[in-house]
């Protein structure tokens, strides 16, 4: 809309910015000038790396799968076991680090959304850690596909509330923890779960995720001696994409893959795929890619998988396409659910949704890939919230 | 859900469409009556786009001073359960932003009340700006009022929204800096937007008891720039109380609350009883309203 030097002051490109209620405008520069002096003082640096290594487990391990290799004909391939974090994901990277950034500015109350469930559990969790009031909104389909979930957060001490305007998912779920922070945001924290919203949240989630990638370059570096080919990563928001790619960006031989859902598929109008199908537009504080209709009004995502199921994206992906620096592409429901239970046989690892659909791309263009160098693929997170859901949609029931 | 909708087709005396009187002339006729000018909101297309007319011109007819013409958007982050079911009303009955400028047109063939549209950036994006800006100043609006704009954050888009003659109403939260509130009063056009508290629209039963002070405050630092108060204004008698200290008076979803309950009548009665304690020296405010307040 209003082009700008690349990433400077609070954009990428074009895309990011603050579109947001001027009663928020204080908060962000409260919350701008807090990270700024975290991110200067190593004693906040020395605990962050203190709690992801002993809290959270990491470094995760970089995995090479060679039943994946043998199945595409090619390799090497190594998956990045983000699933292997406490919580099950990725999301925990980001929750750590904002929760240190709640206390640093005093904020005892902790807000969050949630769509699969994965950001909210992380939350709850470091706010049970730090002795934090914990309120996560969460759309009432998303209450139904992911009740393990919504109890485990519960167990937590969070207080989960439902969210049943618009389409009841992720994006009804920001909305209304938008609104709780336009309400109480003096006392409040909103641990945003992923690379949107207005900045400082897009730069600020992502540096937070950026260990994966970091950690990446590392093992690659010491298991091969080079850096990958190629990097493949689910995006829905697009937070362990951008944690797995922001190491990389500067080298411009290294291939970036974003997945996006394309649920029922393009044409059908049932996905959650605005790199791919959609046009620049506002929502939830941000310019980026958006699905939406000819009069601007948000139009409905799809998918599978729950935490991909958002029309909007964050904004450096937006100015990351646009700049041809990464490359997206789309994996629908079915090839999503395909790789699923592929990657579950083949390897005795059970995929989250999400991160099913970066492995179905692998599957389908590993071959591909690998002949650039190494293909590493961000496996942000484990299946096990997802096992009653895909045991439902094969017929089958399966005890929570 | 409302992929591809275009709203109403423009009504047939689009082409007398008046420009409507503007907003300093309103402020300064409410001024010189000593009293504060009576700004009722309504969302376009709520309950449905021939009937969102009829209430404006209810509201205009019942003396309301400025109209706030809420364009609908599919995901209204700043506003309360009330004001979201009205805006999903209205897509869901097709309401567009061109439909909302075709109701707009049609209500200035027999209206000069001046119009403020009140929206989101979105639909205006999508629009395009520059043809929004145009567009919005040929139906006859006043002003905008892009709730999810904040002063300074895009100047260039601020500037082209603004570049032909639309008043760029801002909004000044609680929490907004004093330095923030001399800049937006240096640029200011219109009126500056008091909002009352924290949070979102919808009624509440009772004001902050500090509104009073903050709006003398904001009051300094507008050079003079009108300064209306809006957010949970429910009740005759809470309106009374903004009316001694503000320049305008704002009042949304109550009135939608009165559209759901009574309909347009009702509407009609409450502006005019909205309008009736606008006066600063005139008779008492009730001491309370005649209908319990919603909290929302």
């Amino acid at each position: 809309m209003t082009p700008r030097a690349p990433a400077a002051g609070d954009r990428f490109g074009p895309y990011g910015g603050r579109y947001v209620p001027e009663t928020l405008i204080a908060a962000l520069d409260e919350l701008t000038a807090a990270y700024r002096d975290a991110s200067a003082d190593p004693a906040f640096a020395a605990e962050l790396r203190g709690l992801l290594e002993d809290y959270a487990g990491r470094p995760s391990p970089l995995y090479r799968a060679p039943r994946v290799e043998e199945a595409i004909g090619a390799g090497p391939v190594y998956l990045k076991r983000e699933d292997l974090n406490h919580t099950g994901a990725h999301k925990i990277n980001n929750t750590l680090g904002q929760a240190l950034l709640a206390r640093w500015m005093g904020k005892r109350r902790i807000i969050a959304e949630t769509g699969a469930g994965q950001h909210g559990v992380a939350t709850a969790t470091v706010c049970a850690l730090f002795d934090l009031e914990c309120v996560v909104y969460m759309g009432t389909e998303d209450v139904e596909r992911q009740a393990l979930n919504v109890y485990r957060m519960e167990l937590l001490g969070a207080e989960v509330r439902p969210v049943d305007s618009g389409s009841c998912t992720l994006k009804d779920a920001t909305n209304e923890a938008i609104r709780d922070w336009v309400t109480n945001v003096r006392d409040t924290h909103y641990i945003i779960g992923s690379v949107v919203g207005p900045d400082p949240f897009p730069r600020m989630v992502r540096d937070f995720q950026a260990v994966i990638g970091e950690e990446t370059r590392a093992q690659l570096e010491a298991a091969e001696g080079r850096l990958p080919g190629s990097v493949v990563a689910c995006v829905g928001g697009g937070s362990n994409a951008m944690g797995i790619f922001h190491a990389f960006v500067p080298f411009g031989d290294v291939r970036l893959v974003g997945v996006e859902a394309a649920g029922e598929g393009l044409d059908s109008g049932r996905h959650s795929a605005p790199l791919a199908a959609g046009t620049p537009g506002v929502l939830h504080g941000s310019l980026s890619y958006l699905l939406q209709d000819a009069d601007g009004q948000v139009a409905p995502a799809h998918s599978i998988s729950a935490g991909l199921d958002y029309p909007g994206v964050g904004p450096e992906h937006s100015w990351l396409l646009d700049e041809g620096r990464a490359e997206y592409v789309t994996v629908t429901d079915d090839r999503a659910l395909a790789a699923f239970h592929r990657l579950s046989r083949l390897e005795g690892l059970i995929p989250a949704l999400e991160s099913a659909h970066a492995m179905a791309h692998v599957f389908e263009a590993g071959a591909e890939l690998a002949r650039h160098g190494p293909v590493v693929v961000c496996l942000s997170g484990r299946g096990d919230k997802d096992v009653a859901h895909v045991a439902r949609l094969s017929g089958t029931e399966a005890d929570e | 859900m409302w992929h591809g909708c275009r709203g109403p087709k423009p009504m047939s005396d689009r082409v007398h469409a008046g420009t409507g009187m503007s907003l300093a002339q309103c402020f300064a006729g409410c001024r010189a009556e000593r009293r504060a000018a009576l700004i009722p909101f309504l969302t376009c297309g709520y309950p449905d786009g021939p009937q969102s007319l009829e209430l404006l011109r209810g509201m205009a007819d019942a003396g309301a001073d400025i109209i706030e013409l809420g364009i609908p958007f599919s995901d209204p982050l700043a506003d309360g359960p009330t004001i979201q079911r009205s805006s999903f009303r209205a897509l869901e009955g097709g309401m567009s932003t061109e439909g909302t400028l075709d109701v707009l047109r049609a209500f200035r063939a027999g209206h000069d009340t001046p119009v403020v549209l009140f929206g989101y950036l979105n639909p205006i994006l999508r629009y395009g700006v520059d043809e929004f800006a145009r567009a919005a100043i040929e139906a006859g609006a006043q002003g905008l009022l892009l709730t999810d704009v904040p002063a300074g954050s895009d100047p260039v888009l601020e500037k082209r929204l603004a570049a032909h003659g639309l008043a760029l109403i801002r909004l000044i939260a609680p929490t907004t800096s004093p330095e923030r509130i001399t800049v937006m009063a240096g640029a200011g056009a219109g009126f500056l937007y008091y909002i009352s508290r924290t949070g979102i629209t919808g009624a509440r039963a009772q004001l902050r008891r500090a509104l009073g002070r903050e709006v003398e405050a904001v009051k300094r630092r507008a050079g003079g720039i009108p300064v209306v108060v809006g957010f949970g204004i429910s009740t005759p008698a809470q309106a009374a109380d903004v009316a001694a200290v503000a320049d305008g008076v704002v009042v949304g979803s109550a009135l939608i609350d009165r559209c759901e309950r009574d309909g347009a009548e009702g509407v009609q009665e409450f502006v005019a009883a909205l309008r009736g304690v606008m006066q600063r020296d005139g008779p008492d405010p009730p001491a309370t309203s005649s209908r319990p307040p919603h909290p929302g």
